[in-house]
C-alpha cells in the first residue's frame, strides 16, 4: 500500500519491471483493489517487461494492463497467453513469442522503474543477494536496477525521478536529466530474525572466498532511488549527500542495529521534508494492510479470473 | 522450546491515561503473538509481561515497548504479550492495532 500510494502513484509510473518475490506479487494482486480506490488505473502499470506472473491475471482482467512483453515464460500460462494476445507478444499459432534480450534491453533503457526484494542492504544503500557460498537472483536486477546513462527519451517518471535528485546541479548544473526508479522492498527482519540491514554485506565474505576483485553487489548505492519497508519510504533520490543518505535508510530500518543507530530528531527532519514517510505520513491506515486487500488470495481464485485458462502446475493445486 | 518471561515497566513524560477495561487481539501463530491488554491502577506505570521462546532480543523488545508506550503516552496499564516468534514489525504493529481497536471501541 505505501509502495501503490507514495511510489507508483506519486510518480506516475508506467513502464516497469518488478522482481519475483512476494512483495511484488502482493502489488500485482493490489491492483483491482486499492489501485481502483486511488483512482489510478490508466495512469499507471501499463507496460511491463516481464514474465507472464499468474498474479497478473486480475490486474490484465481489469484492464490494468495494455502490454506485457516477456523475459521468459511461466508454466500453465500458456493458454490465458494465447487468449490474450491484446496484451502479450504472440506467434501466429498464439504461442508466447519471449525474448530475453529484448526484454533485457528494454529494460535496461526504457522502463521507468524496476522495484523487487533483496537479502541484505548496507548502511550506504548497496544490497546484494550473494550469501557467503552463492550468488542467486542476478537475472536481470543488475541491468534493470540501475540508472542507463545512455537513456535520452523522457517520461513523466523519469524525469520527475531525475529533477529530484539532490545531486544533480552538483554534477550538472542546470540541465534537466531523469533518473530510473530503483526501488528494494524488504522487511526489516527475515526469517529467523536475520537482519535485513547489514553492517557488511555477505557479498564481501563471498568475495573473499572465491578470490574476486570485488563484492558481487546487485544495485549500487547511487542507483537506489528508493527502499521500501514496514516502517516506511526512504526517498533516498531527494537526498543530497551520502551523510544525508545514511539517515534516510536508518529512519527506515527499525529495530536492526542500523535502524537503531536513528537519530530521532533527524528522522523527524527527514519526514518534514518528505524524504521520509511513515505510513501515517502518506495517510494509510495500517489496520486495512491484510490480506482483504488481494484481488486473489489463492491459486485457484487465479484460476477463477482467468476464466479456467490458467493451468496451474499441480504443486501449486490444493484442490 | 522453552519459554522465557521478560518484564518491564515505563513511565512517560506526558502520560494520559485512557479507560477501557481489558482488551484482547492477535493469535498466537507462528511468527505471530497475542496481546491482553488491561487498565488498571498502576501509579501512572505501564507493566508489560512478555512469554516468549526468542533469546538474544531483550534489548529489541526494551525499545519496541518502550516506543509504544512512549509514542502513545500510555499510563496505568498492564501489557500481556504471549508471543511465538513475531519479528519486532509485527509485535509494534499488533500493539498498535489493538490500541487503535481499544480506541475505536470506546468512541
Amino acid at each position: 500500500m505505501m509502495a501503490l500510494k507514495g511510489i507508483y502513484a506519486e510518480y506516475e509510473v508506467q513502464r516497469l519491471n518488478h522482481g519475483i518475490g512476494f512483495f511484488t506479487a502482493a502489488i500485482e494482486l493490489m491492483l483491482p483493489t486499492y489501485g481502483n480506490e486511488l483512482g489510478l488505473k490508466g495512469k499507471i502499470c501499463k507496460n511491463w517487461a516481464l514474465n507472464p506472473h499468474p498474479t497478473m491475471i486480475p490486474a490484465i482482467e481489469d484492464g490494468w494492463v495494455e502490454s506485457i512483453h516477456c523475459f521468459g515464460g511461466e508454466l500453465g500460462m500458456e493458454d490465458y497467453v494465447a487468449a490474450r494476445s491484446d496484451i502479450f507478444f504472440v506467434g501466429p499459432d498464439g504461442t508466447l513469442r519471449s525474448n530475453r534480450c529484448y526484454s533485457q534491453t528494454a529494460g535496461h533503457y526504457a522502463m521507468d522503474m524496476f522495484i523487487g526484494g533483496t537479502l541484505q542492504i548496507d548502511r550506504y544503500g548497496n544490497s546484494s543477494t550473494a550469501t557467503a557460498n552463492r550468488v542467486a537472483g542476478f537475472g536481470g536486477a543488475p541491468n534493470m536496477g540501475c540508472d542507463p546513462k545512455g537513456r535520452r527519451h523522457s517520461s513523466r517518471a523519469w524525469l520527475k525521478c531525475g529533477m529530484e535528485l539532490g545531486s544533480r546541479e552538483d554534477l550538472i548544473g542546470n540541465m534537466p536529466r531523469g533518473k530510473r526508479l530503483v526501488v528494494q522492498m524488504q522487511e526489516t527482519f527475515k526469517e529467523k530474525m536475520d537482519p535485513a540491514f547489514v553492517e557488511e554485506l555477505d557479498a564481501w565474505k563471498l568475495a573473499r572466498n572465491a578470490n574476486l576483485d570485488l563484492p558481487p553487489v546487485m544495485i549500487y548505492g547511487d542507483d537506489i532511488t528508493h527502499v521500501v519497508t514496514e516502517v516506511g519510504i526512504a526517498y533516498l533520490s531527494r537526498t543530497s549527500t551520502i551523510e544525508e543518505r545514511m539517515d534516510a535508510i536508518r529512519a527506515v530500518a527499525g529495530y536492526t542495529e542500523i535502524g537503531l543507530e536513528a537519530d530521532d530528531r533527524k528522522t523527524q527532519e527527514l519526514r518534514e521534508r518528505g524524504i521520509v514517510k511513515y505510513p501515517e505520513d502518506l495517510d494509510i491506515d495500517i489496520n486495512r494492510a491484510n490480506r482483504s486487500m488481494l484481488a486473489a488470495k489463492n491459486v485457484k481464485q487465479l484460476v477463477e479470473w482467468s476464466g479456467g485458462l490458467y493451468n496451474p502446475p499441480s504443486r501449486f493445486r490444493n484442490w | 522450546m522453552a519459554l522465557r518471561e521478560l518484564n518491564f515497566e515505563y513511565r512517560t513524560e506526558k502520560p494520559s491515561r485512557i479507560e477501557f477495561g481489558m482488551h484482547h487481539y492477535g493469535v498466537v501463530g507462528s511468527g505471530d503473538m497475542e496481546v491482553i491488554m488491561e487498565s488498571m491502577d498502576l501509579g501512572g506505570a505501564v507493566k508489560v509481561r512478555v512469554v516468549t521462546p526468542v533469546i538474544g532480543f531483550d534489548k529489541v523488545w526494551e525499545k519496541v515497548l518502550s516506543r509504544f508506550v512512549n509514542d502513545n503516552s500510555l499510563a496505568d496499564v498492564s501489557i500481556e504479550i504471549n508471543d511465538n516468534n513475531s519479528t519486532p514489525v509485527i509485535v509494534s504493529m499488533r500493539l498498535r492495532q489493538a490500541l487503535q481497536e481499544i480506541k475505536s471501541g470506546m468512541k
